[in-house]
């Protein structure tokens, strides 16, 4: 019987964060539930527009028959090798983006924590640079560990950077000590592959944050270590959760407060190092959805934690789709699209008078 | 120590002095040796005759006309940021304030790519820069404004702009025609190779205007440093210095990428550097100039002979620089 348990610990926990109504809390999971349930709907309908829309116009028909009566044709083929795999990265990258927003954020009581924005995601990015221009490493489960040592190197940096001195760690402190570190990565990155024009122009567009060009094959086998980042960050809901008023309150809840640090850290890791390895560097996704999501739901990681990953890649697909309408025949990276997009809302956050709360 | 001179007074920390001199003296050794050094090899008696227009025609050629305009550029534009970064620094209060960060050097780029695309020439491109130098600083100051700007939100905002600015030169460079995309990207990572005196002149310009402008506010700023309200209760007025200071740093900036392109970490790197070297309390607008044009210059003779004859683009160096400068950070902080 677990329940029993359950109530004790989910008691204790909204005693911690403060949220919860006592008595309406069974209607309240039954709409949080609910709006799961929508936010799911909603990424089966962007997934669907996904695999329809491109710079190639296809009949609905076609689209059909490409998946029951597959002919070979042209237009079945871009359907089948190039639009069902980069929706299915969108999908990944977006979630696991999203998840990994949402920890940084609640790991580091910090709302304007993003796998951007702090360089994780251009640590991630010099490490497959460094695994495909200087050893020309070419399989995506290789090199992805070199993404994992990017990011977990930058993410340590980026941290002691920022609590570094008498002041300690604030936002502001935390974001410029990302920019910072992550232009270094950057600014590596890319001398590396000046070195070599061929990766250079294999690269360029994976360097600004890109679903496309990426194979299936690529796809399956960064797969797992998404799904190992996903299951791991959605199980720490409940240690954060108890974690969000402070170490020692957390503590006292009987947390094991640097057990789920570590954890998170682990999580962060692969989610940013797999996304990243998958899609190159990308911003703002794992600042604004997490922001968007505490809005509806409230402070409960329990909630925030899932509708992150299950919103982040409606909005990154959605971004990724609108981007292949609006250049057509070109086509505009999802990284661009993300920074036009992401660019005005976290101004909009930095005017707000007190960014510290979260 | 204070010196008087009738009715003014200075005062002077011997160490900052004795700092000041030093950079002044490495300054000089590292010029001479870009001046003598390269694929033809200038002895230093003929350097000082040429530079007097007594020297053998070749010598004049390469001195006058090649290593030096390259030598004096990027002394100036080392020293434009140098104090740019400073300001930026005191400012914002931060070790790691600098105007790579908060979206002016971003925005010079895009200055300079849209003048690249648009067939412009080297003159237009330099303009362009400056321009979107400016303009960025402008959008950055607007956005922050609120009932004053506060060094934080300058720089959030600032970083804000700075991804977008990113990202609208990535796409730029994209949809930019394969000549021009090498063009852009060859100026985009900094280079001081093939500068002549009409690069030099407007730094040394606006160095002149700006530096004394920079010196009447320094002052102040350091009370700011303080705390606004402090400040205020000196009878300092904030936010005219701070506006004061904000121009004077966007233009040293803007001129300073206008002449090199986005030259990025040397404004991160001199003034701290020149702070630790002088034992100051605070960042110094003189030594962080000093430092700046130290820094630039070495950096580009490192550019041109480490790899030779291979010749790297400065910025890969003072790439080097920012990250070796942000790992003595790091180690110091884990003492």
């Amino acid at each position: 019987m677990r329940s029993a348990e359950e109530a004790a610990v989910g008691g204790a926990e909204r005693g911690a964060v403060g949220g919860g109504a006592g008595g309406g809390s069974r209607g309240r999971a039954a709409v949080l539930v609910a709006g799961l349930l929508v936010t799911a709907g909603l990424l089966v309908l962007v997934a669907m527009a996904s695999v329809a829309l491109g710079a190639r116009s296809m009949s609905f028909s076609t689209v059909i028959d490409a998946f029951l009566v597959p002919n070979g044709s042209s237009d079945h083929t871009v359907i089948r090798e190039l639009r069902v795999p980069r929706t299915l990265l969108g999908l990944g990258v977006g979630a696991t983006l999203g998840l990994a927003g949402a920890l940084m954020q609640s790991l580091t009581r910090n709302p304007l924590a993003d796998p951007g924005l702090l360089g994780v995601n251009e640590g991630a990015a010099l490490g497959v640079t460094l695994a495909l221009g200087l050893f020309g490493l070419s399989d995506p489960a290789v090199y992805v560990w070199f993404a994992f040592g990017g990011a977990a190197l930058a993410a340590m940096a980026v941290h002691t950077l920022a609590s570094s001195g008498r002041a300690g760690s604030s936002p502001v402190r935390l974001a410029l000590a990302g920019v910072a570190l992550g232009m270094v990565f950057t600014a590596v990155s890319s001398a590396i592959l000046r070195m070599d024009p061929q990766t250079f122009d294999r690269m360029r567009f994976w360097l600004t944050g890109s679903l496309a060009g990426q194979t299936a094959d690529t796809l399956a086998r960064l797969a797992p270590f998404m799904a190992v980042g996903l299951v791991l960050g959605l199980l720490l809901a409940r240690p954060l959760n108890a974690l969000a008023l402070g170490d020692e309150a957390g503590q006292a809840l009987g947390v094991a407060v640097n057990r789920t640090r570590i954890l998170t850290g682990v999580a962060v890791t692969l989610l940013c190092g797999a996304a990243t390895a998958a899609a190159g560097p990308l911003w703002f996704v794992g600042l604004i959805v997490p922001h968007a999501v505490r809005a509806l739901v409230g402070p409960d990681q329990r909630w925030v934690l899932p509708y992150s990953t299950l919103a982040a890649p409606v909005l990154l697909l959605g971004a990724d789709v609108v981007g292949r309408l609006i250049a057509r025949p070109g086509e505009v990276q999802v990284g661009i699209m993300w920074a036009v997009i992401g660019a005005p809302v976290f101004i909009m956050l930095a005017r707000r008078r007190r960014v510290a709360a979260l | 120590m204070t010196v008087r001179v009738g009715p003014w007074s200075v005062r002077l920390a011997p160490r900052a002095l004795i700092a000041c001199l030093g950079l002044v003296a490495a300054l000089c050794v590292v010029s001479v040796a870009a001046l003598s050094t390269g694929e033809f090899t200038v002895p230093v008696p003929d350097i000082v005759r040429a530079v007097f227009g007594q020297g053998t025609p070749v010598a004049e050629l390469i001195v006058s006309r090649l290593r030096a305009p390259r030598v004096v550029t990027g002394l100036l534009v080392g020293a434009a940021f140098g104090v740019s970064g400073a300001i930026f620094q005191s400012l914002t209060r931060n070790p790691l304030g600098s105007p790579d960060f908060i979206g002016f050097t971003a925005g010079a780029s895009t200055g300079g790519i849209v003048a690249v695309v648009a067939g412009g020439t080297a003159t237009q491109i330099a303009g362009g820069a400056l321009a979107g130098c400016m303009v960025t600083a402008l959008l950055v100051y607007a956005l922050a404004f609120r009932r004053g700007v506060q060094g934080y939100r300058l720089v959030l905002v600032g970083i804000g702009v700075n991804a977008l600015l990113v990202a609208v030169n990535s796409y730029l460079l994209t949809r930019a025609n394969i000549n021009d995309a090498a063009t852009a990207g060859a100026w985009l990572t900094g280079s001081l190779s093939g500068r002549g005196w009409d690069h030099a002149v407007p730094v040394a310009l606006a160095l002149a205007v700006l530096l004394p402008m920079c010196a009447a506010v320094a002052r102040p700023m350091r009370m700011i440093e303080m705390g606004d309200d402090a400040a205020r209760s000196m009878g300092i007025r904030v936010e005219a210095v701070r506006a004061v200071a904000i121009t004077a740093g966007v233009l040293l900036a803007g001129v300073a990428t206008a002449a090199a392109g986005p030259v990025v970490f040397v404004a991160l790197a001199a003034p701290q550097l020149a702070r630790r070297l002088t034992r100051s309390p605070g960042v110094t607008l003189g030594a962080s100039a000093l430092m700046g044009a130290v820094l630039l210059t070495a950096a580009d003779l490192a550019a041109q002979r480490l790899l030779a004859p291979t010749q790297l683009p400065v910025g890969v160096l003072t790439a080097a620089i920012g990250g070796t400068y942000l790992a003595l950070l790091l180690r110091k902080e884990r003492r």
